[in-house]
């Protein structure tokens, strides 16, 4: 009886999967078609301008595109991750200094060495990443059970705090364009050979896939994973990897999409509970759809001028914030 | 066998295990009593590896607990905590299927899911599986919670007031299953009990406590007497057969003797 209700899940599972896929494959292939340049299906098949649209689709639209997707769905997978590190549902990158440490560590790579390839000023920005994170959750002893809410605002306060110096010292040395693009995720800079690295959050993703269940068992507190033989310092240890990482990458290559880890993650959650193994995947889904039709929206309502998704996303994003804060501050915990 | 030789913690400067040391053996129900801040709920912690100690050890069939891997502890030795603040939205059914995580590594076989709703049909969860933790209500997910660490499925299991929010029809249903557990497929169970009736009528051996330190360790029928109690609880209690069962009675403010009535038949030593 059991396995049939097995069976029975894991059917409704595959097909509600692949009807999220198909959604969000038909928003991928608007993204595409969405500019200023003139590119059309019809555009594609006829000969005499196919090589034009060619070079507009391979060059800027599908680099764009695939940015979307890769950036959407790792930033709420990251999310989540932190929501079950630190048990509230209020913590994301945006929320706990990760991203501004980011900011801070690639302004460092700018000022010491300019030249050094992205690959390794992404890294150094992990590596920030990661310090700012374990400092929030040692702020993070010290509030008091039962008072979720300060979470977040410790991690707002501590990230506001990188993120001025980070900012005073841009402005001394004329970086302060720069760190505006880190702070608000621009699609527009994406071209070919400018967003290669993000594909690297696709293997971040599927080892957090891979490590799906430990992440859940370690939201059931240090005690319960204790319990159930889990080694809790080391799955503490590679979410904040994973997840400082994908900061890392996102900002350096896109800029950052506040909130988008937590807006995301707690619709999901609300829908279809925290059994990662099972929600993760719509948290990519989910994540990525977001994004690209903040994009899109950004695209369209300024044509031929362009508002950023993360801009886009802020005003959506505060709304649906603000709506979970109230409605949802009683019960997490 | 658990075995624990003397076991020390302190907060601060403050003692609150005191060199206990003791042996559970495997086969029947371990009531664990005494007053509050007798150090029950920290032995537990102390015992399951939860807690570090100061001074003295714990093994279990021979294994020390400080020391082994925790993952081989878990397909051995299971343990609730008083109080657990589950934050993850997890179905019930998810909840339980998570304690058979030790044996599996999350790979659920169908003889793994039947471990599952073994559990969950043993704490009459089957009608609210689908449910969610966090629309429960407290006597409901602490059922869920102990369905949790049945399917674990150890030797050794250890539970710190499994009972506290529970019903008295679900209070003692659990406690018969614990019982069964212990008794018929020999593993050792220890439960903290608040309610010294429910220690008394259920657990095969009683530790008391009192003041970090193991005031007495035996048989229920050999320390279930008013002096032991007593001595642990600072009140008159005295102990009585009613019906077959255990019955305490214990001074009411008004009067030295208030509220004990006619006494039935009174037990030795009282
Ligand atoms: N983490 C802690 N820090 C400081 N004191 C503690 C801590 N945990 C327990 N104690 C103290 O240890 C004593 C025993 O606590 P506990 O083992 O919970 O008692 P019991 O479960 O028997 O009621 C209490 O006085 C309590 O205040
Ligand atoms: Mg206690």
């Amino acid at each position: 009886m059991a396995s049939q209700m097995q069976a029975r899940t894991l059917r409704s599972t595959i097909g509600g999967l692949t009807a999220g896929l198909l959604v969000l494959g038909a928003l991928a292939a608007a993204s595409l078609f969405i500019g200023v340049a003139d590119l059309t299906p019809a555009r594609l098949a006829d000969p005499a301008t196919r090589e034009a649209a060619m070079s507009t689709l391979m060059d800027s639209r599908l680099p764009r595109t695939m940015a979307l997707l890769l950036s959407g769905s790792c930033l709420a997978i990251a999310g989540v991750i932190m929501q079950m590190l630190t048990r509230n549902r209020f913590v994301e990158p945006t929320t706990a200094g990760t991203t501004e440490a980011a900011g801070f560590g690639m302004l460092v790579m700018l000022l010491l060495f300019p030249g050094a390839p992205v690959v390794i000023k992404s890294l150094v920005a992990a590596g920030f990443a990661c310090a700012g994170t374990a400092v929030f959750l040692r702020l993070l002893r010290a509030v008091p059970p039962g008072a979720p809410l300060l979470v977040p605002l410790t991690g707002i306060m501590f990230g506001g705090i990188v993120g001025s110096v980070t900012a005073f010292i841009a402005h001394r040395y004329g970086l302060m364009q720069s760190l505006g693009a880190w702070r608000n995720g621009d699609f527009s800079v994406v071209i070919s050979g400018r967003y290669e690295l993000l594909w690297l959050t696709l293997v971040l993703s599927v080892a957090a896939y891979l490590a799906a269940d430990r992440f859940t068992i370690a939201g059931l507190g240090g005690d319960m994973s204790r319990n159930l033989g889990l080694d809790y310092g080391k799955t503490m240890a590679v979410g904040l990897v994973i997840v400082s990482l994908v900061s890392a990458l996102v900002v350096t290559t896109v800029g950052s999409i506040p909130f988008l880890g937590l807006v995301v993650p707690n619709l999901v959650s609300l829908a279809a509970g925290d059994n990662l193994r099972r929600t993760l995947p719509w948290m990519a889904i989910s994540g990525a759809a977001v994004v690209l039709v903040c994009d899109m929206v950004g695209r369209l309502i300024v044509a031929p001028y362009e508002i950023p998704a993360g801009t886009v996303f802020g005003v959506l994003g505060s709304a649906v914030f603000l709506y979970l804060l109230l409605g949802r501050s009683t019960r997490a915990a | 066998m658990i075995e624990i030789d003397g076991l020390t913690k302190s907060y601060g400067r403050r003692i609150v295990v005191d060199g206990v040391s003791l042996t559970i053996p495997r086969g029947g129900l371990t009531g664990i009593i005494g007053p509050n801040g007798a150090g029950k709920s920290t032995l537990l912690g102390l015992a399951s590896r939860l807690l570090a100690a100061d001074r003295g050890t714990v093994t279990v069939d021979g294994l020390d607990v400080a020391r082994a891997s925790g993952e081989l502890l878990a397909r051995r030795l299971s343990v609730l905590k008083q109080e657990n603040r589950v934050a993850a939205r997890l179905t019930v059914r998810d909840l339980v299927a998570f304690g058979r995580y030790p044996h599996s590594r999350g790979r659920l076989s169908s003889s793994e899911w039947a471990h599952v709703e073994k559990a969950l049909a043993f704490l009459d969860l089957q009608p609210i599986s689908g449910s969610f933790l966090d629309e429960l209500s407290g006597g409901q997910r602490q059922r869920a919670y102990v369905a949790m660490v049945l399917s674990q499925d150890t030797d050794y299991m250890l539970f710190d007031e499994p009972l506290s929010s529970l019903d008295i029809r679900h209070a003692v249903s659990m406690m018969h299953l614990l019982r069964n557990a212990s008794r018929s497929f020999g593993k050792a169970v220890v439960v903290v009990l608040h309610d010294i009736n429910i220690a008394a009528n259920f657990a095969d051996r009683i530790i008391g406590m009192k003041d970090g330190r193991v005031a007495f360790h035996g048989d229920t029928a050999d320390v279930m007497t008013g002096a032991f109690l007593s001595s642990i609880y600072d009140i008159p209690i005295r102990v009585h057969r009613l019906e077959g069962q255990y019955v305490t009675t214990y001074a009411l403010p008004g009067g030295p003797e208030g509220g004990a009535g006619e006494d039935p038949v009174l037990v030795a030593g009282d």
